[in-house]
C-alpha cells in the first residue's frame, strides 16, 4: 500500500550521561517490506535500537542511519516519515478517536476528503468502525491499542516502529491482537521494526529476529535458525528452553558419554557440552533408551507436562511429555536422543542452512 | 539554530524574573548590615542596626519562636492522631473532615481573627494572653501537619502492618505507639517544619489578635516598617530570614525524604 | 514439589481460625474515631462556632445604614466598588502570575543546566515571605529610597516610584504569587507524560504543535488550578496592602477599619464573610482541577 524503504544502521553506539553503555557499534540491514524484531532481556538495547532509527536518540558520533540510500542520521524524527506505536499507547487524552488517528494528517495538512477518507480506510483496518467520536478514556486496553496503530499507519509511513506495543495487555488480548497486527503488517508490507521481551510474539511476527544481549546483536536470523541452530549459549538458553549434557569422555567411536547414559552424535565430536531441547527428547521403552534416569519432578502444563529427570549430572534433564501418562515419584525413565536433535552454537548442523551471525 | 535562540530568551526571561526576586532581598539584606542606606556600602558594614533591633525587639522574636514550639506541640499531639483517624475512617467522612480542618486556611486569616475575637475577645485574661494568638495559629497550622502524615500513612501502607501486629497479639496502644507512629515519622517531621515556618511568618491572624504586650516577630516587623529607620526594618527582615530560610531548605530536605517512601 | 497444597501459615491462618470478621474489624474502629476527637473539638469550639457566629451578626445592622450588612454591601456603592476592586486585582494578578511562571517554569522544568536548582531556590523561596515582608520589599524596589527611585534620580534627576499606588499593590501581588505557581507548574510539567510529546512528533508535529496540542492541554489543569489559588490568596491578602499603607479600597483593608477605627462589628463581620466563600469557593474550584496544594496566606 505503502512505499516501503529498507532500514541500514552502521556502526551505530549510544552511550548515555552516566556513563551507560546501551549500544555497542552496531551494523544492522533491514529489507524493505521486512518485519524485523529485536528480542532480548531489559537492558539489552533493543529499545535504543529503535529510538534511534526513529528519530528520538541520535546515535553517537560515527553512526550513520539510512532510510534506503538516503542518510537520515541528522534529521529529527519529526522529519523522517515514520510511525510509531508506544508501549503505554501516548493517545492524546484531549482529542476523540478520530481526532487522534487524524492527528497527524492534520499536520500534513491534507484536504478534509483525504483526511476523512483515509479515517474510515484505517478504523476499517483496525476494526474500530464507528468509534470515531468516542472519548480515548472510555476505551479499553485492547480499543486504545488499536487507536494507537489506526494512527501510526494513518500516515503511510516509510518505516513502522513498534516499542513492546502489546506488554500492557492481558494474556489472551495479547494472542489475540499479536494475530491481527501480524495480518496487518502483512497487508500493509511496510517495513517494520518490533521490540519485544516476548519470545512468542518474536516467532509469531518477524520474518527475522535479533536477539539482543548487552548492547549487542547475539544472533540475527529466521525464527526457525534463531529456535534450531542457536548461535551461541545466550541465544540457546534466551530463546525456549534447553539442556545442557556434560560430555564425560569421548568414546572411540564417537560416541560421547554422558551423565545417565551415551549419545551418538557425528557432529558433535570434541565438545565438551551437548544442547538438546526438552520437546526433542522422546520416552521410550527400556530397550531403546540412550539415556536412563530418575523422575525427581513433574509439572502439569495442560496440553504437556515437564518432567525433571536426574540423570546424576549438575541439573535435571527437562523432558517434555505428554501429559496422559503418569509418572510417580522416584520412577526410573528411558530417554532417546537422536543425534539430529543434539546441537552445539559452534557447530552447524547437518542437513540445514549455516546461520547467520552478526556482531556475536 | 531556532533552539538555541529559544532557549537563550527563555533564559533571559526566567533571569529576569529571578532578578525581580531576589533584588529586593539583596537590597534589604545590604540595607541591614550598612552604616548608613543612603551612601550604601561605602559607608562601610556594621551589625549595630542588628543590635538595635534585638535591643527593641527580643521579645518578639522569642515570643515568635515561643508559639512556633507551642503550636508544634499541640499540632503533633492532636494532628497525628486525627491524621490515623482519617486514614482509619471512611472516604466520605475523611475527605469532609480533611475539607472542615481546611476551612482556617481557606478562608482569609482576617475572617478567622474576628471570628476569635468577637467569640472569645470578652474573656479579658485569655484576651491579652499569647495562647489567644496560639489558638490562631494552631487553627492554621493543623491542616498543613494532619496533611503531610496521612500523607505518609497512606504510602505506608499502614492498615496491613497493623493487622499483622494485631495477628501477632498486639493491642491498640501497642500498635499505635510501636507501628503507626514510628512508620510516619517522614510525614510528621515534613509536617513540624511546615507548622513551625508557617507560624513563624503568620501576620494576618496575629495582626487582629496582638496586644502590645504580646507581639510577634512578623507584628514587630509592621511596627519597624511604618516607624523605624529603613536600616532597622531591613535589619529585622534579615533576622527574619535568617530565621526561615534555613527552615525552607529543610523541607525541601524532607520533601525528598517522603518522595522516597 | 508435590501437587498437593500445603496448610496457610502465620497471620492468614490466626485470622481465618478469629471468629466474628466484623467484629475485629470494629474493635479497629472506635479508637479510630476517637483519635479524631481532639482536634474536632478545638476546631469546632475555636473556628466553627465562632464563624457561625459571625455569619449571624453580618445580618445585623449596620452601624450607618442601618438595614442588614450584608444587603448594605449589596446596596451601597463603596463596598461594591471595593469588592470590584479586590477581585478585579486579584483576577489580573492570577493571569499575570500564571502567564510569567508558566513560562519560566516550563523552561526550568525542561532545561537542566549549570545553576538551575539556584535558580529554581532564588525563585522558590519567597513562598514563606509573610504579606509584610513582601510590602517592605515592593518599598524598596519602588518607595521613595527604592531602586528605582536612585536609578531615575541618577538617569533623569527626578524619583520615580511606584510603590504606594495601584501598581505596587499589583507588584506586591505578583511577587507572592510567582513562587506559588513555578512550583505546580514545575511538578506538572515533571508529571507530563513525554511519549505523548514523542507520538506528537513521530506524526510530524513541530515544537511548536507540540506544545500547542499536547503540553498545554497537559499542564492546563494544573495552570487553572494554581491560578485559582493565586487569586484566592490575592483576595485575602492583609500584610502586603497595610504595610504598602494604601489608601485603595480592598477588602481586607476595608475589614480591618471596619473592625478597628469604626467598632462597626456587624459590617466587618459580613465583609469577612463575603470574602471568606469568595476565597473558599475559588479554592474548591483549584482541588477540583488538581489535587492541590494550599499555599500559606499572605
Amino acid at each position: 500500500m505503502s512505499s516501503s524503504v529498507s532500514i541500514t544502521l552502521t556502526q551505530c553506539s549510544r552511550t548515555f550521561a552516566g556513563g551507560n553503555t546501551a549500544l555497542q557499534p552496531l551494523d544492522l540491514h533491514v529489507e524493505a517490506g521486512e518485519t524485523l524484531v529485536l528480542l532480548g532481556p531489559s537492558g539489552c538495547g533493543k529499545t535504543t535500537t529503535l529510538r534511534i532509527i526513529s528519530g528520538l536518540e541520535s546515535p553517537d558520533k560515527g553512526g550513520r542511519v539510512q532510510f534506503g540510500k538516503r542518510d537520515v542520521t541528522a534529521l529529527p524524527i519529526e522529519k523522517r516519515d515514520v510511525g510509531m506505536v508506544f508501549q503505554n499507547y501516548a493517545l492524546f487524552p484531549n482529542m476523540s478517536v478520530a481526532d487522534n488517528i487524524a492527528y497527524g494528517l492534520k499536520i500534513q495538512r491534507l484536504p478534509r476528503a483525504e483526511i476523512e477518507q483515509r479515517l474510515d480506510d484505517v478504523m476499517r483496518m483496525v476494526d474500530l468502525q464507528g468509534f470515531g467520536e468516542r472519548r480515548i478514556d472510555a476505551l479499553s486496553g485492547g480499543q486504545r491499542q488499536r487507536v494507537a496503530l489506526a494512527r501510526a499507519i494513518a500516515v503511510r509511513p516509510k518505516v513502522l516502529l513498534f516499542d513492546e506495543p502489546l506488554a500492557a495487555l492481558d494474556a489472551k488480548l495479547r494472542d489475540r491482537l499479536r494475530i491481527e497486527i501480524g495480518q496487518l503488517l502483512r497487508e500493509l508490507g511496510t517495513t517494520a521494526v518490533y521490540v519485544t521481551h516476548d519470545q512468542d510474539e518474536a516467532m509469531a511476527l518477524g520474518d527475522r529476529i535479533a536477539v539482543m544481549q548487552a548492547g549487542r546483536i547475539a544472533q540475527l536470523g529466521s525464527p526457525q535458525e534463531i529456535y534450531h541452530q542457536p548461535a551461541n549459549a545466550f541465544v540457546a538458553d534466551f530463546i525456549g528452553a534447553v539442556n545442557c549434557l556434560e560430555v564425560i569422555t569421548t568414546r572411540a567411536d564417537g560416541g560421547l558419554a554422558v551423565h545417565g547414559g551415551e549419545l551418538v552424535a557425528p557432529h558433535l565430536t570434541g565438545v565438551s557440552t551437548v544442547y538438546c531441547r526438552p520437546e526433542d527428547i522422546q520416552v521410550v521403552p527400556a530397550a531403546q533408551a540412550d539415556i536412563r534416569g530418575k523422575v525427581v519432578q513433574s509439572i502439569f502444563l495442560g496440553q504437556t507436562q515437564r518432567l525433571m529427570v536426574d540423570t546424576g549430572g549438575a541439573a535435571p534433564l527437562q523432558v517434555e511429555a505428554s501429559s496422559r501418562q503418569r509418572y510417580s515419584h522416584d520412577a526410573i525413565i528411558s530417554l532417546a536422543l537422536p543425534a539430529h536433535v543434539l546441537f552445539h552454537p559452534d557447530r552447524p548442523t547437518p542437513s540445514v542452512r549455516t546461520q547467520e551471525v552478526v556482531n556475536g | 539554530m531556532k533552539s538555541r535562540l529559544r532557549f537563550t530568551l527563555q533564559l533571559s526571561f526566567t533571569l529576569l524574573v529571578c532578578l525581580f526576586m531576589i533584588v529586593p532581598v539583596a537590597m534589604s539584606v545590604v540595607a541591614g548590615l550598612t552604616e548608613n542606606y543612603f551612601l550604601g556600602l561605602e559607608s562601610g558594614l556594621t551589625l549595630r542596626w542588628v543590635n538595635e533591633v534585638w535591643q527593641l525587639y527580643a521579645d518578639t522574636i522569642l515570643l515568635s519562636i515561643q508559639l512556633a514550639l507551642a503550636c508544634l506541640l499541640i499540632t503533633v499531639v492532636i494532628g497525628v492522631p486525627a491524621a490515623y483517624g482519617l486514614l482509619r475512617s471512611r472516604r466520605r467522612w475523611a475527605n469532609a473532615i480533611e475539607e472542615l480542618l481546611l476551612l482556617p486556611v481557606a478562608v482569609p486569616g482576617l475572617a478567622t481573627a474576628l471570628a476569635l475575637l468577637l467569640a472569645y475577645g470578652s474573656y479579658r485574661e485569655f484576651r491579652s494572653s499569647w495562647l489567644f494568638i496560639l489558638v490562631g495559629h494552631v487553627l492554621f497550622t493543623l491542616p498543613f501537619m494532619v496533611r503531610a502524615v496521612l500523607a505518609v500513612m497512606q504510602t505506608a501502607k499502614l492498615p496491613q502492618l497493623e493487622e499483622a501486629a494485631a495477628s501477632l497479639g498486639a493491642n491498640f496502644r501497642q500498635r499505635f505507639f510501636g507501628v503507626v507512629i514510628p512508620n510516619s515519622m517522614s510525614g510528621i517531621l515534613a509536617g513540624a517544619l511546615m507548622v513551625v515556618t508557617l507560624s513563624i511568618g503568620e501576620f494576618n491572624i496575629t495582626w487582629m489578635l496582638h496586644t502590645p504586650l504580646t507581639k510577634t516577630l512578623p507584628v514587630g516587623l509592621a511596627d519597624s516598617y511604618a516607624s523605624m529607620r529603613l536600616e532597622v526594618g531591613s535589619a529585622y527582615t534579615l533576622i527574619f530570614l535568617v530565621m526561615v530560610v534555613p527552615l525552607l531548605v529543610a523541607i525541601q530536605w524532607a520533601g525528598k525524604l517522603t518522595r522516597r517512601h | 514439589m508435590t501437587a498437593a497444597s500445603r496448610q496457610p501459615s502465620g497471620a492468614a491462618s490466626y485470622l481465618r481460625q478469629r471468629p466474628g470478621g466484623s467484629g475485629h474489624a470494629l474493635r479497629l474502629y472506635l479508637p479510630a474515631l476517637l483519635t479524631l476527637l481532639p482536634a474536632l473539638v478545638i476546631f469546632c469550639a475555636f473556628w466553627l462556632l465562632p464563624f457561625s457566629r459571625l455569619i449571624v451578626m453580618g445580618a445585623e445592622a449596620d452601624r450607618s445604614s442601618g438595614i442588614s450588612a450584608y444587603l448594605t454591601i449589596l446596596t451601597h456603592r463603596q463596598y461594591l466598588i471595593s469588592l470590584a476592586n479586590t477581585i478585579g486585582i486579584s483576577l489580573i494578578v492570577s493571569f499575570t502570575a500564571v502567564a510569567i511562571a508558566g513560562i519560566a517554569g516550563f523552561f526550568l522544568a525542561r532545561h537542566h543546566f549549570f545553576g538551575k536548582s539556584v535558580l529554581v531556590a532564588i525563585l522558590t523561596f519567597p513562598l514563606a515571605f509573610p504579606g509584610v515582608v513582601v510590602g517592605f520589599l515592593v518599598i524598596m524596589l519602588g518607595g521613595r529610597q527604592g531602586a528605582l527611585a536612585q536609578t531615575s534620580l541618577w538617569l533623569f534627576g527626578e524619583r520615580w516610584m511606584f510603590a504606594y499606588s495601584l501598581a505596587g499593590l499589583f507588584i506586591g501581588y505578583l511577587y507572592f504569587s510567582i513562587p506559588r505557581v513555578i512550583t505546580t507548574v514545575m511538578a506538572a510539567c515533571d508529571n507530563l507524560d513525554r511519549s505523548l510529546e514523542e507520538a506528537a512528533r513521530s506524526l510530524g508535529a513541530n515544537t511548536w504543535q507540540v506544545t500547542k496540542d499536547v503540553i498545554v492541554p497537559g499542564i492546563a489543569p494544573a495552570l487553572l488550578s494554581t491560578g485559582a489559588i493565586c487569586f484566592a490568596t490575592s483576595m485575602g491578602a492583609f500584610g502586603t496592602a497595610f504595610t504598602l499603607g494604601t489608601r485603595l479600597s480592598i477588602l481586607p483593608l476595608n475589614i480591618y477599619g471596619e473592625f478597628t477605627n469604626y467598632a462597626n462589628f456587624a459590617m466587618a463581620a459580613a465583609l469577612s464573610v463575603v470574602l471568606g466563600v469568595i476565597t473558599w469557593l475559588a479554592l474548591s474550584l483549584a482541588s477540583r482541577l488538581a489535587g492541590g496544594n494550599l499555599g500559606a496566606s499572605a
